[in-house]
């Protein structure tokens, strides 16, 4: 069984990348558009990942990983954040909201596939 | 679909053109005193995703735009900075500079590096210079990279191996990491034994639940480097007690065989960390001389495997028992490690699918589409001869047939509009450009204008749209050039210093009407006269009415010489704007009112394929006259008409006086009747509200028709738009009322015989 991961970014570009990269690593991947979405899409199915971007319309990706920290089952879904900012504030604010680990854009699809590993485990294999 | 990351990319370039009309929006809302908050977010957000794509396609000089705009933003954001006038400005010169390194980057062309450079030193000097940040954020763009302090040279081999001290903290379990996943991703780097301390251990019944207890010590031998090590508990950094010691620095000590502990530091990688880590070590002490022994064979993955003192010897064992089952057993990341190889190379359908489903839309070649608008055209004159058909054998309107064929009608119809509107684009993406031009004109001449932009929405044909930018480019140039008076002098008229060019499309009639319209000072009318008079086009002492005079800046040849400047004096002059718009088969009209401004209007039809139109005849022959342009039809009676002069004819309605013109002798069918007293007339009205009554012999039937061009054979016909297929077979020519009405009105008066040559 491959690892289930879910990626919220607001960016095409970004989502079929993360697509792609998540794709060839064997994993299943499902798409959402902003934090409303991620959430609608998380509501039919329990990844075994997530993976957000914070920049985002609607609902940013702090405000993400708080409502998906506030659901029981999500105490301790591994969460990535995605971002091009990697200011130490800013890692700490997404630690605070609950963030596993972070990710700087633009992402090297080897080390994205490694981080999820390292949060997530091998994925049963 | 042959490469996924060109598809990609070229998906990035199109969201960039999204993006960046959403910033164009973004700041003319601020522009406009918009200053909510999620305003400038969403300018934000635009800039940040382009440039978050752009990192991924190593895209460095839009990325470095892109960050630098950005962070001014940013300030904006958090109010630390306020959109004043001037800010606004260098916002909207950024958007166009940003606009500019995409498309070069798309194109793979050379930018303008001194526009760039200067407005980047704008944008710094804004923010207030943040120097040390940029220099941070380079180091950021290095992907995943986490610098930190290190001791020890990190590349070197180890021979020694690494201890490992890690203690959870319970905020490690709260932020959803695992020291299981930790310990494994770390066992993937060499080898290692690992020791789970359970000093800490409280009895069961002091055990809280989710307090954590356990701490781990890890011998790793690797010939990693402290970096990599401190890398995989990057995410838990902070969060947990972590010592990093021994290594290269460390204590050497040679490698011993000790086979003995072989199997069970394979095992390590794979199940579960604490019970087995626990098996083979007892003790911390022991672990020394484990995990010195021979690399060779436990970890043929790699990291390990080359140190050993045995040289030629450790290969050959290692390389056919121990590769396959190693690349599993080194757990952690086998598929991580080849997918990723994979990542940046080729993709297969695995990718095609991921990139099909994320597209909301279709491209389509512009060809095909092209090829359905004839097609339906076709099908449209095909059902036009059917029913002609029908109805000649005498087939009751009541039938199934003619009811069927009427539904066919409908349906042609419906086909034909859903047609269209594929064609149809709003016209929003070229008034953006001419925003664009308004800026640089604006600060080519150093004046100050402020662009509106109205009924942006508003749909036309893509075609259309295209081949409008060039002359509508021109028109606000000249607008801002030559429409609007200087700041003095718009003081001195007690207007606002600030310049106003009004763009707006909006749908009339069946038609597309856009105008650019500013508040200047107007035509200047004696000025335009002498120039003309001077160059020789008009006669000297003609009398001619404003609106003749205005559109002497239609005749070829007519250049404000003493007016050209920089900007629009480029040698392409109106009535090249005049020509385009023609040939699109639109027309241009001047409205100007001194001291309150020049109005353009550009008529367009909305669809260069098809038209509604009145089939009449006149002098025996078929015309089919655009259905947009008549007002109303009317039978005439003698003592309606009033003659003003030899084979000069004005119609009295309703208590205005409308030229009178007989269609058939004006296309030179037949001479003049004597009488027109029950004559079929059709009241035309031009854009500019001009009427002229037509006289025709009869009306035929309204229906839609499709248009065939004439200007390809033929080139321009006064008076004649174009050609169409009637439903029996028949060709008949298209009316052009209002290009009719004005070579009429040149010709019967004898005046401005030019008007005819810029027709």
């Amino acid at each position: 069984m491959s690892l289930q991961i879910l990626a919220v970014d607001d960016s095409r570009t970004i989502r079929d990348m993360l697509k792609m990269a998540l794709t060839q690593a064997g994993f299943e991947t499902s798409l959402a558009e902003d934090g409303m979405h991620g959430l609608e899409v998380l509501d039919g199915m329990a990844p075994d990942a997530i993976i957000t971007d914070i920049n985002m319309p609607r609902m940013d990706g702090f405000g993400f990983i708080e409502a998906v920290r506030a659901q029981d089952k999500h105490r301790a879904t591994p969460i990535l954040v995605l971002t091009t900012e990697s200011a130490p504030e800013l890692k700490a604010r997404a630690r605070a909201a609950g963030a596993t680990g972070w990710i700087v854009k633009p992402f090297d699809p080897e080390k994205l596939v490694r981080a999820l590993r390292t949060v997530a485990g091998p994925g049963g294999a | 679909m042959s490469d996924p990351m060109a598809e990609i990319r070229a998906s990035f370039f199109i969201e960039c053109e999204e993006l960046l009309e959403a910033l164009q929006d973004g700041l003319a809302a601020m522009d406009g005193g918009d200053t909510d908050a999620e305003t400038i977010n969403i300018c934000f957000r635009a800039v940040h995703s382009m440039k978050g794509g752009a990192g991924a396609f190593g895209l460095e000089s839009l990325v470095r735009f892109a960050h630098r705009y950005e962070t001014v933003m940013d300030e904006i954001r958090a109010g630390r900075l306020a959109p004043d006038r001037d800010a606004m400005m260098l916002f909207f010169r950024a958007a166009d500079v940003l606009s500019d390194i995409v498309r070069t980057s798309r194109d793979g062309e050379h930018i303008d590096e001194a526009e760039v450079e200067s407005v980047l030193g704008q944008l710094e000097a804004l923010a207030g210079g943040a120097p040390e940040e940029e220099e941070e954020e380079v180091a950021d763009f290095q992907p995943m990279g986490l610098a930190i302090d290190l001791d020890g040279t990190p590349e070197l081999p180890a021979d020694a191996p690494w201890t490992i001290r890690f203690a959870p903290h319970a905020e490690l379990f709260r932020s959803g990491n695992e020291p299981q996943h930790l310990l494994r991703a770390l066992a993937a780097l060499g080898e290692a034994q690992i020791v789970c301390r359970q000093d800490d251990l409280p009895p069961l019944d002091e055990i809280e639940p989710e307090a954590p207890y356990l701490a781990w010590e890890i011998t790793l031998d690797t010939d990693k480097g402290e970096e990599e090590i401190r890398e995989i508990f990057d995410f838990v950094d902070g969060i947990c007690t972590l010592e990093v010691s021994g290594g290269p620095s460390g204590p050497a000590l040679p490698p011993l065989p000790d086979l003995s502990d072989l199997p069970g530091t394979i095992d390590d990688g794979e199940a579960p960390v604490v019970p087995q880590a626990e098996a083979p070590v007892p003790d911390g002490t022991a672990r020394r001389i484990t995990l010195s022994e021979p690399a060779g064979d436990t970890s043929g993955d790699g990291p390990g495997t080359p140190l050993p003192s045995a040289g030629g010897e450790a290969p050959e064992p290692a390389g056919p028992p121990a590769a396959p089952p190693t690349r599993s057993a080194a757990s952690a990341d086998p598929a991580g490690g080849s997918g990723a190889g994979g990542g940046a190379g080729n993709g297969e359908a695995r990718q095609s699918q991921a990139a099909a489903q994320t597209k909301p839309t279709v491209r389509v070649d512009l060809e095909r589409i092209d090829r359905l608008v004839n097609l339906v055209g076709e099908l449209v004159i095909n059902q036009a001869m059917l029913s002609q058909s029908v109805q000649e054998a005498g087939i009751p309107s009541n039938s199934p047939v003619s009811q069927g064929l009427e539904e066919f009608m409908q349906l042609t119809r419906d086909i034909q509009d859903s047609v269209m509107m594929i064609r149809a684009q709003p016209v929003k993406s070229l008034f953006q450009r001419m925003s664009r031009i308004v800026r640089e004109a604006s600060a080519a001449v150093d004046k100050r204008v402020r662009l509106k932009t109205e009924g942006e929405a508003t749909e036309v044909d893509k075609t259309v749209i295209e081949r409008l930018a060039d002359p509508l480019t021109h028109m606000i140039r000249n607008a801002v050039d030559h429409g609007l008076e200087s700041g003095e002098k718009r003081r001195a008229a007690g207007k606002s210093e600030e310049g106003v060019v009004t763009l707006t499309a909006a749908h009339r009639s069946g038609r597309v009407v856009i105008e650019v319209a500013d508040d200047g000072g107007g035509i200047n009318r004696p000025r335009v006269r002498q120039i003309a008079e001077e160059k020789g086009l008009i006669p000297e002492g003609l009398s001619m009415t404003d609106s003749e005079i205005d559109n002497l800046l239609f005749m070829p040849g007519f250049s404000t010489a003493s007016q050209i400047s920089d900007l629009s004096g480029r040698g392409v002059g109106m009535d090249v704007v005049r020509s385009s718009i023609q040939e699109l088969g639109g027309r241009i009209t001047i409205a100007s009112e001194p001291g309150v401004g020049t109005t353009f209007s550009i008529s367009l039809p909305l669809t260069l394929a098809v038209l509604d139109g009145m089939v009449v005849r006149a002098g025996g022959e078929t015309l089919v006259v655009p259905l947009g342009a008549i007002v109303e039809t009317l039978s005439l009676a003698d003592e309606e008409i009033r003659s003003i002069g030899p084979g000069r004819n004005v119609l009295h309605i309703r208590d205005t006086f409308v030229p009178l013109l007989d269609l058939a002798v004006e296309l030179d069918y037949r001479g003049p009747l004597e009488s027109y007293d029950g004559s079929v007339v059709l009241l035309i009205q031009q854009e500019d509200g001009a009427r002229a009554a037509l006289v025709v012999d009869s009306i035929e039937e309204q229906r839609q028709v499709v248009i065939k061009g004439l200007q390809d054979s033929y080139g321009h016909v006064p008076g004649i738009a174009a050609a169409t297929i009637l439903g029996d077979g028949q060709i008949a020519l298209i009316l052009d009322p209002v290009d009719l009405m004005s070579n009429v009105a040149g010709r019967s008066r004898g005046a401005v015989p030019s008007l005819d040559l810029a027709g």
